[in-house]
């Protein structure tokens, strides 16, 4: 069974902000390893000259009347927030102290 | 305590004054408390609403005004559906004990049509699996057989339905979480062509592929409330403008399929389909032969590459889609000191197995210098799959296939990831296509588990679906045989 090589999925995992705990590091190795082997059926397929397929229906862009229509009040829209200060979302800091950058 | 009736059944009895909305739902939570703890099928229940909608009804009945298409039809709405001010989670811990301030497209149709809205039904984790056994919250139980799953990823609708919680139900269908659950819990499934139903207010799972659809226990019903929810909507720029066909008449009127074409593709009748789905498939096809459809048999060949290509283009998108699960403006967060490590552990600690798996996957095929080697690969042989069907459609009006290889697995029989995607060999194509697709009860297994026949069609032809369908149903079917659950009356 072909596996993923650890640093390749430390590096997905951070790209997809995702963190993993080491079972769950381990599980991936094996299970993204498989996963992809299966996909390797695809490149042998002649798609010379085939143009991509991004969606179901053919894709002509819609443009609606330029007016302002109704939209859902902040408040509720901010309801649910897990912290905010009136109308902000508030978040932990960006940058912290000893990350090189001037602030 | 009886079942709910069916939607064609309950619009009339509530129209002639039979039985009273506010009579009707009382009946129903009676019996969803009587059946529910054993089922799962239920993540939210909205009593208090459905008993303000009967009580509204009520009062316009009686007022003379009229109650809409499906006035008084209790129905029930997967859990990806948002609806305002009832608690939606897609089957996620990231979105526990979230309230939207907003109803889906297909909500607001459904309340405009005097739908009574149940409640929320249980699901796959974002609509990712085949057994609602990746639900963040519990797994729901097959309404034939408890040890067995429901299928998935719209498991709990489908089992709300089948053991008669609801005369009908929302699910979404991304690879074939409607016509999958359908198969295996007994009851009709309609995936409609993409872009026939509004995707605004639906969870995005996989944006190319998801498309909301119906079940009910009869073509008629499931055919009833897609055409109440169908038809363009300014709010999703890939609804289409075609008119909506009229599908209540013809899913009553007698099944004809006198002249039909209907299409066997060889590779969807090879090797892991079970001997027992096989011969149930075989005589479907004799009896539509023996009510005037001819058969032809026809080539999907890139049939077996539907699932590499599934299983890239789906992750891709829900990576991206998912990305707006970070923990800044709603669902949950995760404490941390920085903003970087908030986002890693509120996905860390909100997502499951499946969806993580799905997100790395498709981070790993989107990744700068894979792109064209995996996405967009997958994506030209997508074009060849939807070529297949374009070509085999033209000898052919509708294609009739099995829904899944083999009927509902027990609980924990597919552990590998790979094990569980395999099931999924003959839903996928259809979504990668864009073509509408139904399945339909075409008998049961010695083990007394339902059996389903896909029907496939042309994109927008949801009229030949549908009389295909009925023909089915009617030649075949499960012949009035209801899973146990139904049968429990107080």
């Amino acid at each position: 069974m072909p596996s993923l090589p650890r640093t390749e999925v430390d590096e997905i995992a951070f790209l997809a902000r995702l963190h993993l705990d080491e079972a769950e590091l381990v599980a991936m190795e094996t299970d993204l390893g498989a996963i992809l082997e299966t996909f390797g059926a695809l490149a042998a397929v002649d798609t010379q000259g085939v143009p991509p397929m991004t969606h179901a229906v053919p894709e002509d862009s819609l443009l609606r009347a330029d007016v302002v229509g109704r939209s859902l009040p902040v408040d509720e829209a901010l309801a649910m927030a897990p912290r905010r200060h009136g109308d902000v979302l508030v978040v932990p800091a960006i940058i912290t102290a000893g990350s090189g950058i001037d602030s | 305590m009886t079942g709910a009736a069916g939607v064609v059944e309950t619009a009339r009895q509530i129209v002639a004054g039979e039985v009273t909305a506010t009579a009707l739902v009382a009946r129903l939570y009676a019996r969803i408390a009587e059946v529910d703890s054993e089922l799962g099928a239920f993540l939210a229940l909205d009593e208090a609403g459905a008993h303000a909608a009967a009580h509204e009804l009520d009062r316009k009945r009686a007022a003379g005004i009229p109650l809409g298409p499906l006035g008084g039809v209790p129905i029930a709405l997967k859990d990806n559906l948002v609806t305002r001010g009832i608690a939606t989670t897609a089957g996620s811990k990231i979105l526990d004990r979230w309230i939207p301030p907003y109803d889906a497209t297909v909500v607001t149709r459904l309340r405009n049509a005097g739908a009574i809205l149940v409640g929320k039904t249980n699901m796959d984790e974002f609509g990712m699996g085949s057994s609602t056994e990746r639900s963040a919250f519990w797994p729901t139980r097959n309404p034939w057989n408890p040890a067995r799953v429901p299928g998935g990823s719209s498991g709990g609708s489908a089992a709300a339905v089948s053991a008669e919680l609801c005369a009908a139900a929302l699910g979404t269908d991304t690879g074939g979480s409607i016509r999958q659950p359908a198969a295996f819990c007994g009851v009709v499934g309609i995936k409609p062509t993409y872009g026939r139903v509004s995707r605004y207010g639906v969870i995005a799972y996989a944006s190319s592929l998801d498309q909301v659809g119906t079940f009910g226990r009869t073509v008629a019903d499931a055919a009833l409330v897609l055409q109440a929810i169908s038809g363009h909507d300014p709010r999703d720029a890939t609804s289409v403008m075609a008119p909506v066909p009229d599908l209540a008449d013809l899913a009553t009127a007698e099944a004809d399929v006198q002249g039909l074409r209907v299409g066997r593709p060889r590779e969807y009748y090879g090797e892991g389909l079970e001997p027992e789905v096989r011969a149930a498939l075989e005589r479907t096809a004799t009896a539509l032969v023996e009510r005037g459809a001819t058969l032809v048999d026809v080539d999907l060949p890139h049939t077996a590459l539907a699932l590499p290509v599934y299983y890239l283009i789906a992750p891709a998108e829900a990576s991206s889609n998912l990305a707006r699960y970070d923990g800044v403006r709603y669902g949950l967060r995760a404490d941390a000191a920085d903003l970087l490590d908030m986002y890693r552990r509120t996905r860390g600690e909100g997502f499951g197995p499946e969806v993580k798996r799905r997100v790395m996957l498709g981070t790993y095929a989107l990744r700068s210098g894979y792109y064209d080697a995996y996405y967009r690969k997958a994506q030209q042989v997508r074009a060849l799959i939807k070529r297949d069907f374009d070509e085999a459609f033209g000898r052919c009006d509708v294609l009739l296939t099995p829904t899944t290889p083999t009927a509902a697995f027990a609980f924990g029989s597919r552990p590998t990831p790979l094990e569980m995607y395999a099931g999924d060999v003959y839903t996928l194509a259809c979504n990668l296509a864009g073509l509408p697709g139904a399945s339909v009860p075409c008998g049961l297994t010695a083990d007394g588990l339902p059996i389903g026949a896909q029907v496939l069609a042309r994109p927008l032809d949801e009229v030949t679906l549908v009389r295909a369908a009925r023909a089915i149903e009617a030649a075949v079917g499960l012949a009035g045989r209801r899973p146990h659950v139904a049968e429990v009356s107080a």
